[in-house]
């Protein structure tokens, strides 16, 4: 048993407070997530008013509108920021903490929270996409599949705008969670980001029952992870004394809070890092808590799976990396031999089971979680270099896996049909349609980090960071590992051009001005961020100034306290 | 470690009781099976409320939890912001209201879209 001391200070045990001052909110600082916010409540408001055939219009307007109009004003306060000039202080840098220090606004947070918003913008771009009247979602999700009322709303042409609340809602915990700077604002936007998330996993137009059972198991491994993070939250708490991570990253340093002896809760501590560990790990899909990745990817409609992909990939390793580096910074010594086991086992199990897999959806998925193990490793460093590399890499990474999932969608088995999902279905696309092939292809070299492509810079630049923090024989597993990611991914470019098509070969639908438009895009940043990085990489690597302060400062630079 | 003993002897009778129960259950119980016992307990539904020959899912009861869920948290943000509302003030007054805004917002959806229409 934890002893206690044998009379608890009384200003140990915090009596709420309540004071007649209001919390002062910056709402400069939050209004991009204001927007969001506003946007998704009007969006329902059109949703219950809007005449039914003028909705979708109305709602893609919206939801386009704001999400730019939230990425002006994130840029607006990047600009507002003051730029790191010798002699300053690192306070002075650094960014600001509002509404009772519940949301931190920095410079990491802006570069997630725009990026975030231009991921999101063109997953709305391929969620908007329509073909011959049909989306990618079911007419109405509440019939049975294969039903006569089924039939009747697909042919009266009943559509989901419901869509564009929930993906605008999404977007808010997405923006949110990197943002949070304690522990139950970061529950919240967790739960803001996730629940709309379940839904929409379930609204993909063709194969309703695998859908279906994606959303079913997304929610219920969800609920789960959830549960694991909001118990870490409360034995943190229960250490700290508080869910702020400033707080909890200074009751480190001190040993505990108040009430217990000489540092005697630490197994409260480290059973809290470690549960809150669960519920990031299991929102970034790492090995062992990967396992629901390949069947909501392959069950989402793609244009969710993209949304998945990336944006909320960018805004789970956001939090992850603010809770690791900022709150636990201290207690480095502590979580990084888990998370070196977790980042080995993450690449190595993934890439070896991704080799398996013939569904190009779920490969996409083994993909993204081998991924996510790269990423870890920049986690695993905590460096300024590391949390640098780590963002870049995230960032080209979602313009990739967007691109990657807007050609699947362009791929049918046959005219009118649904996706190809079986990779041998593919072959002989490089002749067919040798623009898709060649943008897919090169989405594939990126993924596998060939020079020229973002993945190269990205993966140089998280490895190296973990060089640099010793963990190099993480990187020599990382390096392998890709090695094995490359075999499939060229397999899949052997197969578009070397192999001879069964039958007539897949059938390509013309890709319309959107998703022709996300392909573009995502074309231009995997080029662009490979070739000419040094802009992007510059904004994010530490100052020579801030480098300059002594290393124990340099752990946790980057992040606002 | 004395300590956990207590606890380890109370999980340790409460597996026995559960196994013990379920074990003479299974041996001793008259198994007399009718469309009665057969049936779902009496919540209402049937435990698959797929209609026959297929259609939409009847979700009445889903749609008044939903409703409930609406006032439920509503009125759990309602009570410490009544009981300290001197002195949470203008701001206090402010927030709650954009908070009411918002559910009311929920319900009139619900209310827009059939969900008070019991058909």
């Amino acid at each position: 048993m934890i002893p206690l001391t044998d009379s608890v200070p009384a200003a140990a045990i915090a009596s709420p407070v309540i004071t007649e001052e209001p919390p002062s909110i910056d709402y400069a600082v939050l209004s991009p997530m204001l927007v969001v916010f506003a946007a998704g409540v009007v969006a329902v408001l059109i949703e219950a008013f809007a005449p039914a055939a003028r909705r979708h219009s109305i709602q893609l307007g919206l939801a386009l509108a704001s999400v730019l109009g939230a990425f002006v004003l994130t840029v607006l306060q990047v600009g507002a920021m003051p730029d790191a000039e010798a002699g300053m202080a690192p306070e002075e840098v650094a960014g600001v903490t509002t509404a009772m220090n519940s949301v931190a606004i920095d410079r990491p947070t802006l570069f997630l929270q725009g990026t975030i918003l231009v991921l999101s913008f063109i997953s709305l771009l391929l969620v908007a996409e329509r073909r011959s009247g049909e989306s990618a979602f079911a007419a109405q999700a509440a019939t049975v599949p294969g039903s006569e009322e089924e039939r009747s709303h697909v042919l009266a042409g009943s559509r989901h705008t419901e869509v564009y609340p929930l993906v605008l809602f999404a977007l808010l915990g997405m923006l949110l969670f990197p943002a949070a700077n304690d522990f139950l604002t970061m529950f919240v936007a967790l739960e803001v980001m996730s629940l709309p998330l379940y839904l929409l996993c379930g609204l993909a137009r063709r194969r309703r029952l695998f859908s279906q059972e994606a959303a079913v198991k997304y929610f219920l491994l969800g609920a789960f992870s959830s549960a694991f993070f909001l118990f870490g939250i409360a034995l943190v708490y229960g250490y700290a004394g508080s869910v702020n991570f400033a707080d909890i990253h200074e009751a480190i340093e001190t040993g505990g809070s108040t009430l217990f002896v000489g540092g005697t809760a630490t197994p409260l501590l480290l059973v809290g890092i470690a549960m809150i560990a669960v519920g990031l790990l299991f929102k970034v899909g790492a090995v062992p808590f990967h396992n629901w990745k390949p069947d909501v990817y392959q069950g989402a409609p793609t244009p969710i799976t993209a949304l998945m992909a990336s944006g909320v990939l960018v805004a789970a390793f956001g939090a992850m990396l603010r809770v690791f580096l900022m709150a636990f910074g201290a207690a480095v010594a502590d979580w990084r031999p888990m998370l070196w086991v977790v980042a080995i086992l993450t690449m190595v199990l993934a890439a070896v089971v991704a080799v398996t897999q013939r569904d190009i959806k779920r490969l996409l998925a083994y993909s993204s979680v081998v991924h996510a193990g790269f990423v870890l490793t920049a986690v695993v460093a905590a460096t300024p270099e590391g949390l640098a590399g780590a963002l870049f890499y995230l960032a080209a990474y979602g313009f990739t896996t967007i691109g990657a999932f807007a050609v699947i969608t362009l791929v049918r088995t046959h005219e009118n049909g649904p996706e190809a999902a079986d990779i041998s279905q593919w072959a002989g696309l490089g002749r067919t349609s040798p623009l898709l092939a060649g943008a897919l292809a090169l989405f594939l070299l990126a993924f596998a980090g060939i020079p020229l492509t973002s993945g190269f810079i990205g993966k140089f630049a998280v490895f190296q960071a973990a060089v640099a923090a010793g963990a190099t024989p993480l990187v020599v597993v990382g390096v392998l590992a890709s090695a094995v990611t490359a075999f499939f991914y060229v397999r899949i470019i052997v197969l578009m051009y070397f192999a001879e098509p069964e039958g007539a070969g897949p059938s390509v639908i013309r890709a319309g001005t959107l998703t022709g438009s996300v392909i573009g895009l995502g074309v231009a940043a995997t080029l662009l961020l490979g070739v000419y990085p040094t802009p992007v990489l510059d904004t994010l690597l530490p100052q020579p100034v801030e480098a300059a302060l002594e290393p124990g400062m340099a752990t946790e630079d980057g992040f606002t306290r | 470690m004395e300590l956990y003993g207590p606890i380890f002897v109370l999980g340790g009778i409460g597996a026995a009781f559960v196994v013990v129960s379920m074990v003479v259950g299974a041996i001793a119980g008259p198994k007399r099976y009718n469309r009665a016992k057969l049936q779902a307990y009496e919540c209402g539904i049937e435990p698959t409320p797929q209609p026959a020959g297929g259609g939409r899912f009847t979700i009445k009861y889903y749609l008044t939890a939903m409703l409930f869920i609406v006032f439920d948290i509503e009125i759990i943000f309602l009570y410490p912001w009544a009981v300290h509302f001197d002195a949470l003030g203008v701001f206090g007054l402010v927030a709650m209201l954009l908070f009411l805004v918002n559910v009311s917002i929920a319900y009139a959806y619900e209310w827009r879209r059939g969900g008070l229409e019991w058909a």
